[in-house]
């Protein structure tokens, strides 16, 4: 008898032979400089099935520069393994030519001058258009939206959403599932998703009092699409209460909860889906930890840490799709769904060229719609930026130090704390630093900037905490962010020590002192996730900043020495 | 807004966290010693006991956790770093439908949970989940 496992792995062998990926045949464009829509489009359908992925939006409706990682360090099982793979080193995995638009698009690296070459990504009119292009050749294509998306702009902000709503709307998705849209309160979040005119899904979001599923947010939907059916489960982000203000949505309980997937999972099979995919906002590395204990996933949709990656990653028998942030790619998965079983597939992850793709008219309306009642507050010069001004990175980005360098000296702090958030787009040498701008590095429900006194010994507990967060060897004990930015403080980090023990050489950078345990520091910082923190709003606090310094120049940070890699 | 040292711990729930690390070993040795008085001192082995916890709790004060030991007389609950480790023990008469128990239970930090399950045939059983209490507040 064949079982189950072996008929997927034939599957899959079949699948590679069809040509799996869709990656490779825009990166040899590099040559001739020129790339066209077209070419950024072009796809052989397959199979009977197509998937579309946009995922960590973060309000993002206009086209941006936006900076990949070049420190992005794995640990445990995951050591040296993609996503933890960056600049050359991922262009040397992947076979991409330096200089290419996928050396643009997908890595860290000369990115100044490649940005000049290849202009601004994203822009959800020019989403609109790829989207609107894949349903041309496969009208039932199935749309899904993983989350991160009423959050991180000016108009998301003061519109509580709506802007976002709106757009994604004209969209059509199919089903969402979420993280950031819970900051904006459980009754707003709450109003908006009873307006939704299609699936909201999470098996993981859970009434908090009873521990019970809730009835706003299914677990999952069921389509019938080529004459099977295929089943989408949602997989909220499993650590809001934590990484975010629980207070903010009290009602809720989240977790993994791999035992109830692996319920549902077995519920929609036994329901007659021939093909499940999970909807996630787990991260990456969970991701590819669940795929390993739940059985039965054939495609998991990835979203949170908003790695963008140019092929499937294979865990266990599932397929792992990472579709990147900020709008910049659009994944297309096709797949062949036969006899009860995924025979094969067919990925591209389609980098939105802003300049290559033509921006969908009726779109680009809709957005410019949003963003008139705004528009002369958001258009607003604050100052000039002579470096590349950009946030991902696992200890540091020269956006958040310019932003604990406001709170230092706008807040007359010795150290300066901000949060290891991944979203917010980059800005190039050059530009200028407009409102908008600034918001798309701060927009939160809870920006207040506070000034507080910590000691020594309980600032290490802070970065040994944070550190632990995201350095865990296990997946799922990481919470997708990022090292808590440090302003005035320097340190030793040691990614592979245990908890407690990877902090090390605390330094007060202005006197050179190391940091005592028992000494009282001023501290400032935004973001944080207790009730009631006061001060003014980050975007003020760095605005008043911007404004005093006219012309913002990134200085080298070196501030952490990082070992154990 | 003024943000004391005493707030942040209360409601950061680092200072348990420290707490905890500080003193593990002396609280392993109380979990040990009243595994030991649960059992008698009898072998304890693996399997057959299903304990569920979040890999991080939501809220150290109050963590759900749910053991189900098919086949037990009784299921002992033990917070290894809980400054008095014994949580509950639960008991079932011969005609109780399923040997499961659910309840939410208060932890001092990071630590591990222990479940002990007592057998009809008077054998032991155990598993343990590691639960993070964290700070929180860095998500991407």
């Amino acid at each position: 008898m064949i079982s189950r496992r072996d008929f997927l792995q034939v599957g899959m062998a079949a699948s590679a032979l069809v040509g799996a990926s869709g990656f490779g045949n825009w990166a040899r464009l590099a040559a001739q400089q020129s790339l066209t829509q077209d070419q950024l489009l072009q796809f052989d359908t397959f199979g009977n099935v197509s998937l579309i992925h946009v995922t960590d939006i973060h309000a993002q409706l206009k086209p941006i520069y936006f900076r990949e990682p070049s420190v992005n360090i794995g640990v445990g099982e995951n050591k040296g393994e993609v996503p933890h793979v960056t600049g050359a080193d991922f262009r040397r995995l992947y076979g991409i030519e330096d200089g290419s638009p996928s050396h643009y698009a997908l890595s860290s690296g000369d990115f100044t001058s490649l940005a000049r070459e290849y202009g601004r990504v994203g822009g959800l009119d020019r989403v609109a258009t790829v989207i609107n292009a894949i349903r041309a050749d496969r009208p039932d294509a199935i749309l899904l939206d993983g989350g991160d998306t009423w959050h991180g702009s000016y108009t998301c902000y003061h519109t509580q959403g709506q802007d976002m709503v709106n757009v994604m709307n004209a969209l059509k998705p199919d089903a969402m599932t979420f993280h950031w849209e819970f900051t904006l309160g459980s009754d707003r979040v709450t109003e908006l998703v009873e307006s939704l005119p299609f699936a909201a899904l999470g098996q993981n979001i859970f009434d908090a009092e009873w521990d019970e599923p809730t009835d706003l947010f299914p677990p999952y939907t069921m389509f019938e699409r080529g004459g099977t059916k295929i089943a989408v489960i949602g997989q909220a982000f499993p650590y809001m209460p934590i990484a975010n203000p629980g207070w903010m949505f009290p009602e809720y309980a989240f977790g993994i909860r791999d035992e109830n997937m692996q319920e549902i999972v077995d519920q929609v099979r036994s329901e007659g889906a021939e093909c499940v995919v999970v909807l996630s906002h787990n991260g990456f590395d969970v991701d590819k930890k669940m795929a390993t204990i739940v059985s039965g996933i054939d495609v998991i949709l990835s979203g949170h840490t908003h790695d963008a990656l140019p092929e499937p990653v294979v865990s266990g028998e599932t397929l792992i799709i990472a579709s990147g942030s900020n709008g910049k790619f659009v994944s297309r998965v096709d797949l062949d769904i036969r006899d009860g079983r995924m025979m094969g597939y067919r990925h591209k992850l389609i980098p939105i060229f802003s300049d290559v793709i033509e921006p969908d008219a009726e779109m680009t309306a809709l957005i410019d719609e949003q963003r008139a009642p705004y528009e002369n507050e958001l258009s607003e010069v604050i100052g000039q930026t002579e470096s590349l001004l950009y946030r991902r990175g696992n200890f540091n980005g020269s956006w958040d130090d310019l932003i604990c360098d406001a709170l230092l000296s706008e807040r007359d702090a010795e150290i300066a704390l901000s949060p290891g958030v991944r979203w917010g787009p980059s800005l190039i040498p050059g530009q200028d630093i407009t409102r908008e701008d600034i918001w798309n590095v701060t927009s939160m429900t809870y920006g207040e900037a506070y000034r507080t006194e910590m000691t020594g010994e309980f600032l290490k507990v802070v970065l040994e905490d944070v550190a632990d967060n995201i350095f865990n060897p296990d997946p799922y004990y990481q919470q997708g962010g990022d090292m808590v930015r440090t302003g005035g403080l320097g340190y030793t980090i040691d990614v592979s020590a245990p908890q407690g023990e990877r902090i090390s050489n605390m330094t007060l950078l202005k006197s050179g002192e190391p940091i005592d345990p028992a000494h009282n520091y001023v501290v400032a910082g935004w973001a944080s996730v207790n009730e009631g923190t006061e001060g003014p709003q980050i975007w003020d606090v760095v605005e008043s900043h911007i404004r005093t310094l006219g012309t913002v120049t990134a200085q080298p940070n070196d501030s952490v020495e990082v070992t154990g890699i | 807004m003024e943000l004391n040292r005493r707030k942040m711990l209360v409601l950061g729930t680092a200072g348990a966290a420290v707490t905890a690390f500080g003193a593990l070993p002396a609280f392993a040795s109380a979990t040990e010693d009243a595994i030991a008085k649960f059992t008698g001192g009898a072998d304890v082995g693996e399997g057959g006991v299903e304990l569920t916890a979040p890999e991080i709790a939501e809220n150290g004060n109050t963590v759900p956790i749910e053991v189900s030991a098919p086949g037990a007389v009784a299921i002992a609950i033990f917070a290894d770093g809980n400054p008095t480790p014994p949580v509950a023990t639960f008991k079932f008469g011969p005609l109780a439908a399923s040997q499961f128990a659910a309840t939410r239970i208060r932890l001092a930090g990071t630590q591990d949970v222990i479940a002990v399950a007592e057998m009809e045939d008077g054998s032991f059983k155990q598993a343990s989940a590691n639960i993070k209490v964290t700070i929180g507040g860095c998500g991407g």
